[in-house]
């Protein structure tokens, strides 16, 4: 006789008195293949942890995006944020669709180069430009945009020494009723400072002015943020036409967007709450068609999302290392995805599912990382299936800012694999080796023996 | 180890402890325990039967039944 499917016992208490008055379903959705790829045979084949990134989601995605734009606006241009992801494959995805690149260092700005985009596409933001990153993107003609007068001066005084102009946008930060308010990058509009700037750089012999830039603050949950943005810039552009007759190239609205990934503390999933591509593009075209700019100087619209565009087509895989039963009585289980590879868990909660289920039944859970530290926990409580040691879990929604700001901390960093439009998969990151590693150590010669 | 005398439980897994007022859910392979246990069974006996029946090896089901005798502990459902 065949034996009955087994799941461990379970016991969970009752407790009156928390109604959910949304009715959300208690339902574990299960992820078992991504892009039509068994999560079982990807982890036979590669091993635990491991992440995976879905190509077609990635353009279909940025697709997307463009479209919720260009239906609205004549003059759109998407900027590759290169610090969400720059691993080469994803970048590349990104240019093969048409963006350009957005890099906030030399080390980015280089990988831009490397992956085929002329300097004239690189938008050069950040506060840290070194010398030769400068001296660089003068040569090239990318877009410098200035954080601070210091870097007016300096670039002014290096395009000088070459004799050659810099192509120059202008870094503004100003009140668009949210908060924070990012007023560390770039120049303020409310108290004149980007007023001022702004003439200086029309005044500059070695500077072309070419546009201007904002870029709110991330994860931006209220379109109304944008439409206000959008409208001072507008209002700056006008102001600076009135006064050179001059015609900006760009207004760069900078990114911000929103992933449907649920932030800490939100009573809702971000599923239901984030704007779509469609809110975003509504609120900030309108402004700008509705404003004083006269529709043959409408400049052009760079976007540089980067988490909107990029999170939905990262995957986690993992497995559960433990079960665990705590002091107070609750569940535990330890999986081998720890915050070390998966930092976005300090502001995410993440869904944490399994790749099959044998029954509906959950317990409430607290989900550890592997590391032996504290921090490491992935979901302070959720209602989590009934695995055993050695069962496969997925972490969707991780392809923006993992992949950069992981860290190599007590483990190496995992494989990336990438699952093209042919359901094909490539490694585009192998795993990292104890040699590597050690390779860029030295130890001093009285230390060795 | 025997479940106290007089905890109820009905045929769809809901679990009341008149003692305490307390109400709980079991999974059926919990219910199944649970109902053992009220008969009298022992630990020893109960696994033998669930390996029987189930498609478990005997180290999971130690590791399982272990746990969950450590729970209806520490939720007061048991005379030690």
């Amino acid at each position: 006789m065949k034996k009955l499917d087994y799941e461990r016992p379970i016991i969970n208490k009752v407790n009156a008195g928390m109604p959910d008055k949304f009715g959300m379903s208690t339902r574990v959705p299960v992820i078992s293949h991504i892009e039509g790829v068994a999560i079982t045979d990807i982890m036979k084949q590669f091993g635990s942890p491991i992440y995976v990134i879905s190509e077609p989601c990635i353009r279909e995605t940025f697709q997307q995006a463009q479209k919720a734009f260009l239906s609205r606006y004549p003059r759109v241009q998407f900027a590759w944020s290169y610090k969400t992801n720059y691993l080469n494959a994803v970048c590349k995805i990104f240019h093969s669709e048409g963006a350009w690149a957005e890099v906030v260092s030399g080390f980015e700005y280089t990988k831009a180069i490397e992956n085929g985009i002329p300097g004239n596409q690189i938008i050069f933001n950040g506060p840290d430009k070194s010398r030769e990153d400068l001296e660089r993107a003068i040569k090239d003609g990318a877009m410098i945009h200035l954080d601070s007068l210091d870097e007016f001066y300096y670039l002014g005084e290096l395009a000088h020494k070459l004799d050659k102009k810099a192509n120059v946008g202008l870094r503004i930060n100003l009140d668009a009723g949210i908060y924070p308010k990012w007023d560390r990058f770039g120049f303020n509009l409310e108290n004149g400072e980007a007023w001022n700037v702004l003439n200086r750089v029309m005044l500059h012999e070695y500077m072309v002015l070419l546009g201007l830039h904002t870029h709110m603050g991330t994860y931006i949950t209220s379109v109304n943020a944008y439409a206000v943005a959008t409208r001072k810039m507008a209002d700056l552009t006008n102001r600076l036409f009135r006064k050179y007759k001059y015609e900006l190239k760009y207004l760069d609205l900078g990114g911000g967007f929103a992933s449907k990934n649920t932030l800490k503390g939100a009573y809702l999933p971000g599923s239901d709450t984030c704007p779509s591509f469609d809110d975003y593009a509504e609120a900030i075209t309108s402004v700008l068609l509705d404003s004083e700019l006269p529709p043959e100087r409408l400049p052009l619209l760079i976007l540089e999302s980067g988490r909107a565009l990029v999170d939905d087509s990262g995957f986690m895989l993992g497995s559960v290392l433990a079960n665990k039963r705590l002091a107070d009585g609750r569940r535990a289980t330890v999986i081998d995805i720890g915050v070390n590879m998966l930092f976005t868990s300090f502001w995410y909660d993440h869904e944490v599912l399994p790749t099959q289920l044998k029954s509906e039944q959950t317990e409430n859970t607290t989900i550890y990382g592997p590391l032996c530290m504290n921090i490491d926990v992935i979901r302070e409580a959720v209602q989590f299936p009934l695995l055993q040691r050695g069962d496969a879990v997925v972490i969707p929604r991780i392809g923006a800012y993992n992949m950069t700001q992981w860290m190599q901390f007590i483990k190496l960093r995992p494989p990336v694999l990438l699952i093209d439009t042919d359901k094909q998969i490539h490694l585009i990151r192998k795993k990292e080796t104890n040699e590597q590693f050690n390779a860029m150590e030295n130890v001093p010669e009285h230390l060795k023996g | 180890m025997k479940l106290k005398k007089n905890i109820a439980i009905s045929e769809n897994g809901f679990l009341f402890n008149p003692e305490t007022g307390d109400s709980f859910i079991l999974n059926p392979i919990g219910k199944e325990i649970l109902n053992q246990l009220k008969e009298g069974q022992s630990v020893t006996d109960i696994k033998q039967l669930l390996l029987e029946r189930y498609d478990v090896d005997l180290v999971s089901l130690e590791k399982n039944m272990e746990d969950f005798l450590v729970i209806l502990q520490h939720h007061g459902l048991l005379d030690r």
